[in-house]
């Protein structure tokens, strides 16, 4: 890419018009004006060739292909597939058992609606001028960057028996012997408990960032005019992070039907644990049902895409001015 | 927070006067939930096997403050070197290529005015909807149809090629570079690749640090792309190495907390010393 482009002529605007003859020879670059050369019009698409390639070969050919598989017995090896019509999507929403790990992120949807009420309390009492603030802000963010599978383990030992947490609620005296992981209930709850402890961070750094782009002078008129601090919330914060919070809510949506990293590292999926995406990752690389995670897949992006518009309906994002 | 009296300050310095005991209160109750389960398993790989065993609990500090036997057998015996080797290398083409790429597709974007130009654009920001996890079932044909499954350029193009988020960036900070300076070169007769590479590529060096904090840190985390398309031994990664330690260190939790602590740890080196960078390049990130 690179070398193409430096191989073409510099578009040096003043030779054709210093040499007519040039300029005869070359029909093909008479401008005036560097604006007007077929040069300029490939440059753009001599740019654009490696990430358009990348592009179409990693988004746009594998959903092509995902809705052609799962229209498909294919076993994601052999070189026969058959059409099988809509068997898979058939499959799909009447064996029930296939259906069920979608209340598995009912789980995790709760534990977004916590979570972004805690960041939404912090990132509200950081934006005050508070002692050591900028050391609750790195800790409360921390747990966002940390690797997915030391957080898996970090909570496996969290939860095990006599660990971390039998070991503190002893002190409360409360009762251990509990197997956090051991009943459906219990593991998906503290699964999605994990969840918020890794994500409210970047909830809570969006919100603050939201908070403190609004100008200052406006809380001193508001309480000039004698406005409380609950009222400032309601009438000055709460608006500047409408839009952050629109978005934290449709991550949250979208990032609980697709949960798969925690709760495949910790339990694999047993006991109930077992996510919408864990299910279609075992279909296809363990049972080789090609075809029907296609349609699982199929129907995950179908969701995904219509809460995305459905958000982008309620909530006009003037930042996305792209298009 | 309820019953502050106004003060005479600017935003950036308001301050709460009444109800900071309970403020602070929560404050620390948060961070002792965030840093608890930390700490225990940073106590954790200082213990003996013994010391694990013995019921006194996981809160329990290690009797030998200076016993890294465990890290010495989570770094030799769980592969993590060969991991951070693969890691280094995933890290540094991914991270270059996703720099060159993006600030090239924004420079097309933003500066060149050509045919379907709403279009490309379209394909970009569709894509931003399209979640990795789900199209991986067919993805995973395409890279097993390429050739590079279960070699350290899988997870590489995947990088590249899902990363609209880059993309992004690079458009919103080239917006606010003045289009004279790329004219001014023009006249001084510049072609374009000269322009792209003199004059925008320095001038997106904020950008250039955003992107590669995001991406440095998303692909060192992520477990994901490399555990499905690199599943031998010898092409482990940060993650996937770690992943591999519930096999043989089985209920062995001081090795398995000295291998979590090895991954945590350059992470929180990290970021003790970018972090200003951190906070704005997540935030810019996320809101894409």
């Amino acid at each position: 890419m690179t070398d193409t482009t430096r191989k073409t002529p510099p578009p040096a605007p003043g030779r054709a018009a210093v040499s007519p003859r040039y300029r005869v020879r070359r029909p093909a670059a008479p401008a005036r004006s560097w604006q007007n050369r077929p040069l300029r019009r490939i440059t753009p698409w001599l740019f654009l060739l490696v990430p358009l390639a990348l592009l179409i070969t990693f988004t746009y050919v594998p959903v092509g292909n995902m809705l052609y598989y799962s229209f498909t017995d294919w076993d994601g090896v052999s070189p026969r597939r058959n059409f099988t019509g809509a068997d898979n999507y058939v499959q799909l929403f009447t064996r029930p058992e296939l259906f069920r790990v979608f209340a598995v992120s009912l789980y995790y949807l709760a534990a977004s609606a916590v979570q972004i009420t805690i960041a939404l309390y912090f990132a509200t009492v950081l934006s005050f001028d508070l002692r050591f603030r900028n050391l609750f802000k790195a800790i409360l963010f921390f747990p966002y960057l940390i690797n997915g599978v030391a957080i898996g383990f970090v909570f496996l030992y969290f939860f095990q028996d006599g660990g971390t947490l039998d070991s503190i609620l002893s002190w409360f005296g409360a009762g251990g012997g509990h197997a956090w992981l051991g009943d459906p209930a219990s593991a998906n709850t503290s699964l999605a408990g994990v969840s918020v402890w890794r994500f409210t961070g970047l909830n809570f750094v969006l919100f603050l960032g939201a908070i403190q782009s609004v100008p200052g002078e406006l809380y001193e008129a508001a309480q000039l005019d004698g406005a409380g601090k609950w009222q400032q919330f309601r009438h000055i914060i709460a608006p500047s992070i409408r839009p952050v919070l629109g978005l934290s809510a449709i991550l949250a949506v979208s990032g609980s039907l697709s949960v798969f990293e925690i709760p495949y590292i910790m339990t694999g999926g047993a006991t109930g644990t077992s996510t919408f995406v864990i299910q279609t990752v075992k279909f296809a690389f363990q049972f080789n049902k090609t075809g029907l995670a296609s349609a699982c897949a199929v129907v995950l992006l179908l969701i995904i895409l219509l809460i995305t518009w459905i958000q982008r309906r309620l909530v006009p994002d003037d930042k996305v001015d792209l298009v | 927070m309820t019953v502050t009296t106004p003060t005479p300050r600017t935003a950036a310095r308001r301050r709460l006067r009444a109800g900071p005991v309970l403020i602070h209160l929560s404050l620390i109750v948060a961070s002792l939930v965030v840093l608890t389960p930390l700490v225990v398993v940073f106590l954790t790989s200082l213990k003996t096997s013994e010391e694990v065993a013995d019921t006194a609990g996981a809160l329990s500090l290690p009797n030998d403050w200076l016993n890294i036997g465990n890290y010495v057998t989570a770094f030799a015996d769980g592969h993590l070197l060969a991991a951070l080797g693969n890691t280094a290398f995933i890290l540094f083409f991914s991270i270059t290529g996703t720099v060159v790429i993006g600030s090239m597709t924004a420079y097309a974007i933003d500066r060149f005015d050509f045919r379907f130009k709403k279009l490309i654009m379209g394909l970009f920001l569709i894509a931003t909807l399209v979640p990795g996890v789900t199209t991986q079932v067919a993805t995973f044909q395409v890279v097993n149809a390429l050739g590079l499954f279960d070699t350290r350029w899988a997870p590489i193009v995947l990088y590249l090629g899902t990363d609209i988020v880059s993309i992004y960036i690079f458009l919103q900070f080239i917006r606010s570079i003045p289009t004279s300076l790329d004219e001014a070169a023009r006249l001084d007769g510049a072609n374009a690749f000269t322009v792209y590479r003199r004059i925008i590529l320095p001038l997106l060096k904020p950008a250039i640090a955003t992107v590669v904090i995001i991406k440095g840190i998303t692909t060192y985390n992520d477990f994901y792309i490399p555990f499905l398309y690199m599943p031998s031994e010898g092409h482990g990664t940060i993650s996937t190495a770690l992943f591999r330690f519930k096999g043989p260190f089985g209920a062995h939790w001081e090795n398995i907390s000295a291998g979590a602590v090895l991954v945590i740890v350059p992470t929180l080196v990290v970021f003790l010393f970018l972090q200003r960078y951190i906070y704005n390049g997540f935030a810019q990130g996320a809101t894409k």
